[in-house]
């Protein structure tokens, strides 16, 4: 069980303008464990992070090469579905971006999406997700009123059961706590400890504590390159690079 | 179901991009109508001469009084709009910087103001020189184009200097500049290009506008002398040798049409190169 | 001492120009108004609204046939040109390459700053014999092709680039991250569009289309030139119409040697400062307040 991946990324670039953003990176994701990309702002993260769900294609003067496999299936050469592979993931960004629709609507949208309309099935997966991340008893009484309405904590937190209810595998963050309180941080992170028995989780921060105290697994990063990977206790405690010794030392 | 998914995403990427190219495909047809109906008629007398006795006949002439008098309405207007405007717009963005509700009231109100169609301007404009006992002229035509255009002035130059960073403000003030020298010096100086962006964008509107010095300006055959002597405008030119029965007069009138559209085209090109450059220079 | 003096100039001087504009569109109604008072006097405001005869010269103002000329115009300039305008704007917002953006900037910008004089030019030459001798026709009638159509269609194309530009300003402020979430959930592009951008413009899109309307309703010149000004109500786009803006600038000539004539006049221009400022100010409003959120 422990040595199954959900993700094997091997020789991925991503380059703009003879500017590699992304340079001959090889990465495993483990199933149902935290992994923590660490690294200095504007390090790839993000960008590694966008390509596994291909957001990358949106921006179209990023070129892209290597494999991203899902399931033996090289997302980035698949004919398939696009949409399919998607939903396989959950995307959790910086900051919540609640649909303009209702907070049930929001939960309902990937549903849908999958052409399910049953209005039983809808009502019993919203209920199912905002109690998976704690907030059902929050919103119950005004699932058809905006998310405008709920606090930036709560608005994430809903962006996070959006994210589950299509069923993914896989949860990306992407800095998921960085324009939240305190308060609302820990929430978030005690979450992702408990959701990792049932998801992979990929979580991209720059706060040194925040990947001590979430990561299973951590992946340092600088300048579009994998400097070191492995467990949190030997790399904290006994870190190889100069790169990583100096992050740790400034982190600090 | 995932094949349809492409399919309509395709097909709105390709409506869409119809409804867009369709854009540039009529830009491109009305300028074409314009110059291939006129440019048989267009000749250097067009722009040098005034017409002669039987022009309205289909004698000889040109229109050198109507582009002269548009010159003169648009220039005078702007000079007009730029010294109520200008200070306006420093103002905004130095002296109400710490009053953001101020602020938007008043952006608030120049917005509406641009949108008040340019008759209602020509009716107030008539209603005003009969009331000061004037007489259709230049100076009336000027008067009534620097209301419609000043706004435009205010807005556009505005729009520039609201995104000069606020630090510069805080900075200058802190170096113990006052608002005013904040509005003066540095304002006025970091968004020069922005004031020949509005200027030109101004210019080029008191130009081409045609139903606010309908009533005021009147009509001559002359190139207007001083500010009390009627004016004839270039769009107004146009408008009534379109409808004239005979058909050299209509052909001319095609001519000075093309004669507009590049002043406007000019204008417009010129507008937007300053804007850019001023846009890359901010960026550095 | 100097530069106390020069200092209070300045100052007076910027606030006092600052006043003069924000005080122009009351002065502008306050004139027009009390010049429109004469003909109140002697006839009803149900009367100058919703009378259709039009005889200036024994003393009868009914705006209504110029009132519903007006609406019918930019009604069908409306219908003509929103759907281009939201469809374009989609486009530039969200598929087209930034090539393409750079280039249609310029084209948006002069197509705006085109006088009206030559949209009127264009729609004597093109417009009106398409309508005439084209469409007219197809529906089997009979039309000079100075019509209401041609007013509208006319009016469409000068409208496109003023809601166009307002379109893509309200589409600009969406955020990336929201188009990102719903693609994520495993919508198409399209379907992120439709569901998120759309309706997270509404107010955006409905505030571009009432400035254009209003914009639509105060153009004089290029209606004018195409509509074919016949003082008549009639429900058929192929008849010809005369809007209020061309009632205004049609007649200043001879307003002053009928008595009341100028007063009517002033009260028509009174009328579309009213209707257009109203609709300015509700929509600017919108915007602001969304933009606020």
């Amino acid at each position: 069980m422990k040595n199954k991946n959900t993700i094997e990324i091997s020789n991925l670039n991503v380059w703009v303008d003879n500017q590699y953003i992304l340079k001959n990176v090889n990465l495993d994701i483990p199933e149902h464990q935290i992994t923590v990309l660490l690294g200095p702002s504007g390090c790839g993260k993000t960008t590694l992070l966008k390509s596994m769900n291909r957001l990358t294609d949106l921006y179209k003067e990023l070129k892209v090469t290597g494999e991203i496999c899902i399931d033996g299936d090289d997302i980035l050469k698949s004919k398939r579905n696009i949409y399919e592979i998607r939903q396989k993931m959950g995307l959790l960004s910086q900051k919540p971006y609640p649909l303009p629709v209702s907070i049930y609507k929001n939960i309902a949208y990937g549903i849908k999406l999958k052409g399910i309309k049953d209005r039983k099935l809808l009502d019993y997966n919203v209920e199912k997700r905002l109690k998976e991340v704690g907030l059902w008893d929050e919103v119950k009484d005004r699932l058809h009123s905006s998310p405008d309405t709920l606090s930036i904590g709560q608005q994430q937190r809903l962006c996070l059961a959006r994210g589950l209810a299509v069923k993914p595998r896989l949860i990306l963050a992407d800095e998921p706590t960085s324009a939240l309180d305190p308060l609302s941080s820990k929430i978030i992170e005690d979450l992702f400890k408990k959701l990792k028995e049932h998801y992979s989780i990929v979580v991209v921060t720059h706060i040194l504590r925040q990947a001590k105290r979430l990561a299973d697994n951590v992946v340092f990063m600088h300048y579009g390159e994998i400097v070191e990977q492995g467990a949190p206790d030997q790399l904290f405690t006994n870190p190889q690079s100069p790169e990583l010794k100096k992050y740790l030392v400034d982190g600090n | 179901m995932r094949y349809r998914k492409s399919f309509v995403e395709l097909f709105y990427k390709i409506l869409t991009g119809i409804a867009c190219y369709s854009l540039i495909v009529i830009l491109g047809y009305i300028i074409f109508v314009i110059f291939k109906k006129g440019i048989g008629m267009l000749s250097l007398k067009m722009i040098t001469t005034v017409p002669s006795g039987g022009y309205y006949y289909g004698g000889e002439g040109g229109v050198l009084n109507a582009i002269a008098g548009s010159f003169y309405i648009a220039v005078g207007a702007t000079i007009i709009a730029v010294i109520v405007g200008v200070p306006a717009a420093l103002f905004i963005n130095s002296h109400l910087q710490h009053k953001p509700r101020m602020q938007s009231f008043i952006r608030y109100m120049l917005d509406a103001l641009w949108g008040i169609p340019s008759i209602v301007y020509g009716a107030f404009g008539f209603m005003l020189m009969i009331y000061l006992g004037m007489s259709a002229s230049l100076l009336a035509g000027i008067i009534t184009v620097a209301f419609l255009i000043t706004p435009i002035i205010i807005r556009t130059f505005d729009e520039v200097l609201n995104t000069i960073p606020k630090g510069l403000h805080e900075s200058a003030l802190a170096l113990g500049y006052t608002r005013m020298q904040l509005a003066f010096k540095v304002l006025w100086k970091q968004g020069f290009p922005g004031f020949i962006t509005a200027v030109l964008f101004a210019f080029g509107r008191g130009i081409g506008d045609a139903a606010s010095v309908l009533f005021t300006a009147g009509y001559t055959d002359l190139v207007p002398q001083y500010l009390d002597e009627p004016a004839a405008t270039l769009p107004l030119a146009i408008f009534f040798q379109l409808s004239s029965p005979i058909p050299e007069v209509r052909n001319r009138a095609y001519a000075a049409g093309i004669i507009l559209t590049a002043m406007i085209l000019i204008i417009s090109v010129s507008a937007r190169l300053v804007s850019r450059k001023f846009s890359k220079t901010n960026l550095k | 001492m100097k530069f106390r003096v020069l200092q209070n100039i300045s100052n007076s001087w910027m606030i006092v120009s600052l006043c003069i504009i924000l005080l122009i569109p009351f002065i502008i109604g306050v004139v027009l108004y009390s010049k429109s008072i004469p003909v109140f006097e002697i006839t009803s405001i149900d009367q100058l609204l919703f009378s259709s005869t039009w005889k200036p010269t024994q003393g009868l103002f009914g705006f209504l046939p110029f009132i519903l000329s007006s609406l019918y115009v930019t009604l069908i300039s409306f219908v003509l040109s929103a759907p281009l305008c939201v469809l374009a704007a989609i486009y530039l917002t969200q598929f087209a390459s930034k090539r393409l953006v750079l280039i249609m900037y310029p084209v948006i910008d002069i197509l705006a700053g085109i006088p009206s004089v030559i949209y009127g030019m264009w729609g004597i030459l093109i417009v009106v014999p398409f309508v005439g001798e084209t469409l007219a026709p197809l529906f089997n009638l009979n039309s000079s092709g100075y019509s209401i159509l041609s007013g509208g269609i006319v009016l469409a194309v000068m409208c496109i680039p003023y809601v166009l530009n307002m379109l893509m300003e309200s589409f600009k402020t969406v955020p990336m991250g929201l188009v990102e979430a719903s693609l994520s959930l495993g919508a198409s592009k399209w379907e992120s569009i439709k569901h998120a951008v759309l309706k997270k413009c509404r107010t955006g899109i409905i505030s571009a289309f009432g400035l254009g309307l209003a914009k639509a309703f105060g153009e004089t010149l290029a209606v004018m030139m195409v509509v074919g000004n016949v003082v008549q109500i009639s429900g058929n786009p192929f008849d010809a119409g005369y809007p209020l803006p061309a009632l205004i600038a049609n007649n200043y000539g001879e307003m002053l040697s009928i008595p009341l004539y100028d007063s009517a006049l002033m009260l028509a221009s009174f009328i579309l400062l009213v209707v257009v400022l109203l609709i300015n100010l509700f929509f600017r409003y919108l915007i602001c307040k969304t933009q606020r959120k």
